[in-house]
């Protein structure tokens, strides 16, 4: 018998039970909770009478309708101009206050994008099964937890029952092998196989991602990397634990502490998948050919290196790919055969759940440090995760490099990712944009994004169009 | 939930490969924190020509007379045809709502992404997947022939064309009884509730550090800054 997988592993010690067509009940250990799909799951609690199975599992942070100004965020829930906004925020206030479940609020030092804040506080640790209704919950995998998105009558389904009722899903790994070239980045990476796999290419998986380039990454890089899992399609993507994960956890406020901790540690050391463990599906990239990676579409798939060119329609002799190559062109204002680095650009967004934490903006910082933000760019806006990444980013200095460069410094929440607040792209604009959805109209109505890594947005609001970081190196 | 059984209706061609909830529902509709309403948001931005706002009154709006969804052969259609990868991207519940609010209650596609698909069976929306071929079929047919429809039997598990002959799909043995009878999967998981403890008092001897320092008892966590 072959040995298990990381997911196996974590699967089987979460079964309460398995039905004969293999639909089964799993325990879930944490679950993260959001203003926009958690409303109508407490309102069903509340018609149904019930309470939560276990109210200390469940962590709340209010993220996607919040301002990012200061101004506004000043005025605490006040400032929230749009009305139907406001009421989304304070309902999850209320319904936290109401069900005894632990929030962060709008204006709390810790407060941020809910991916963020969660590995930050510690309220994710290695071999739990985590949930919440967002389909980036896929992030937290990076510390080796069973991590992913549901919809919002699961997430009334886990705060009653403790349980997800769910069939297991099939085991890929995607190894990156060999050493990372100066200047490509986890986001790179992860565009990369998203190229080569395509938008559906992990679905019905969960994906492991392996192989040195992947264990050599920070703790925030591997978040990057499995953030956007589901933008292949998985729902989970999952990294095995090591000392850096280890050391990542260590000392937050909900990991652990003393003789606990060392037990803890003990048993999440063997969140590995066993050398001889089955999966299903192997996906093999070479780091060393991974260039910086830009989207030129509307899909995450529709991506190429910043040395590339956007496809040409008689190249693609499939037809339906045609068609969606002619569809995204035509909304994205562009040609085919245009060269990457001749796409000129008005908006550069640094943010999101796929790429705002401290190194993320670090690296953008780097780039942009002592330059200026070049003319033809209407609109650069840096937003960190999280209070605590404004807070640690403030201590280095890097706001100050920003505001310097003529990029705006904002308060943390999902912000121009996905445009639910006041930040948005607008009708026809190009954006740099270090998030993870460049689908029609996401981060405004009719507005262009391309999706980058932190340093090659950085270099583009320099440059106004997209360039090669490693030139600049 | 609601039963389904079987179900006849007009068929509506999407024909469009990866197709996501950003499209089925824009996210200023998301505000909302109710449950109903979404159906005349759904595909907003391809349905109407101008940019849609939660209190925005849609009777007023220009409508997209190239959006499939407003040409008058299809209206009062109530299984979607759809390409690969359908319902790709954000979890959100409110696209099956505003499908199933508009009165989509089936959808034909060779795939679709899980998070939608599962969130479809929780809301009495059947997905059925047919291979590409028979996708393919199906398109030519609804688009060469107006007023084209379907029979979805679920008992059966048989889709029953005109003219042609009947097609049988899969669908998970669990999900069809919880559809067949209108389940809902609350109810059945709480009959399990004495599984569910004795399962957590296991886990919490095995594994007491998923148990600790949570939630509003702890003294660390709860030293808010306050707005």
């Amino acid at each position: 018998m072959s040995g298990k997988t990381l997911y196996d592993k974590i699967w089987d010690s979460h079964l309460v039970k398995e039905r004969e067509d293999g639909t089964s009940l799993i325990y879930i250990d944490r679950h993260l909770i959001h203003e926009v799909t958690s409303p109508q799951a407490f309102e069903g609690l509340r018609i149904a009478g019930r309470q939560p199975w276990r109210a200390s599992a469940n962590f709340a942070t209010p993220d996607h309708n919040i301002p990012t100004t200061s101004q506004e965020r000043k005025r605490g829930l006040q400032g929230i101009k749009d009305p139907v906004s406001k009421i989304q925020v304070s309902t999850l206030d209320n319904n936290c206050s109401e069900f005894n479940i632990f929030e962060l609020k709008m204006n709390d030092f810790r407060q941020g994008i809910v991916h963020v804040v969660g590995p930050e506080q510690g309220a994710t640790l290695p071999g739990m099964t985590i949930v919440c209704g967002d389909s980036h919950t896929s992030t937290h995998g990076a510390l080796g937890a069973l991590a992913h998105g549901i919809g919002t009558s699961e997430v009334e389904h886990v705060l009653a029952t403790q349980c997800l009722m769910q069939k297991k899903m099939k085991n890929m790994l995607i190894r990156v092998d060999g050493e990372l070239p100066m200047g490509v980045t986890a986001k790179d990476i992860v565009l990369a196989i998203i190229g080569k796999i395509g938008t559906a290419g992990g679905t019905g998986y969960t994906i492991e991602f392996g192989g040195e380039a992947i264990r050599s990454l920070s703790i925030e890089g591997r978040m990057t990397i499995c953030n956007m899992a589901i933008e292949a399609g998985a729902r989970a993507g999952l990294i095995a634990v090591d000392e850096a994960t280890l050391e990542y956890i260590k000392g937050r406020p909900f990991a652990p502490k003393g003789a606990l901790w060392d037990k803890a540690a003990q048993a999440w050391k063997e969140l590995v998948s066993d050398e001889d463990a089955h999966f299903d599906s192997v996906v093999e990239l070479q780091a060393a050919v991974i260039e910086p990676q830009v989207t030129w579409g509307t899909s995450p798939e529709m991506v190429s290196p910043v040395t590339g060119a956007i496809p040409t329609l008689e190249n693609e002799a499939d037809a339906t790919k045609r068609g969606n190559i002619e569809q995204a062109l035509r909304y994205m204002g562009l040609s085919g055969g245009t060269a990457i680095e001749d796409i000129q650009l008005d908006c550069v967004f640094i943010g999101s759940c796929t790429n705002s934490r401290i190194e993320d903006l670090r690296e953008a910082a780097k780039v942009v440090a002592g330059k200026r933000v070049a003319a033809n760019i209407e609109m650069a806006l840096v937003v960190p995760g999280s209070g605590l990444v404004k807070q640690q980013a403030e201590n280095e200095g890097l706001d100050k490099i920003f505001i310097e460069a003529g990029l705006e410094w904002r308060e943390p929440g999902c912000s121009m990712c996905l445009a639910m607040n006041a930040d948005q792209l607008g009708e026809g604009k190009h954006c740099a944009s270090t998030s993870n959805r460049n689908f029609e109209g996401r981060q405004g109505f009719g507005g262009r994004t391309h999706l980058v890594s932190p340093a090659m947005a950085a270099a583009a609001a320099i440059h106004g169009h997209f360039v090669d970081v490693r030139k600049l190196a | 939930m609601k039963k389904f059984t079987v179900e006849s209706g007009l068929v509506m061609p999407l024909d469009r490969a990866n197709v996501d909830t950003d499209f089925i529902i824009p996210k200023q509709f998301l505000k909302s924190i109710k449950r109903s309403g979404f159906g005349v948001n759904l595909f907003d931005e391809h349905r109407y020509l101008d940019k849609g706002e939660p209190d925005t009154d849609n009777r007023s709006r220009p409508l997209n007379p190239d959006f499939v969804l407003n040409q008058a052969r299809y209206q009062g259609a109530s299984i979607l045809l759809a390409r690969d990868n359908f319902g790709c991207g954000s979890s959100r519940e409110h696209a099956p709502w505003a499908l199933d609010d508009y009165g989509f209650r089936v959808i034909l596609a060779p795939s679709y992404a899980d998070i939608f698909f599962n969130n479809c069976f929780k809301n009495g929306i059947l997905p059925i997947v047919l291979p590409r071929q028979t996708i393919d079929e199906l398109f030519a047919a609804v688009v060469a022939n107006e007023g084209y429809a379907l029979e979805i039997d679920l008992e059966e598990q048989t889709l029953c064309r005109p003219n042609a002959s009947d097609i049988a799909f899969e669908v998970d043995s669990f999900r069809k009884h919880c559809l067949l009878n209108g389940l809902d999967d609350i109810g059945i998981t709480l009959e399990d509730s004495e599984l569910i403890t004795a399962f957590e008092s296991r886990w919490r001897e095995k594994a007491p550090w998923y148990f600790a320092q949570s939630g509003n008892g702890a003294a660390e966590n709860t030293e808010a800054a306050g707005e």
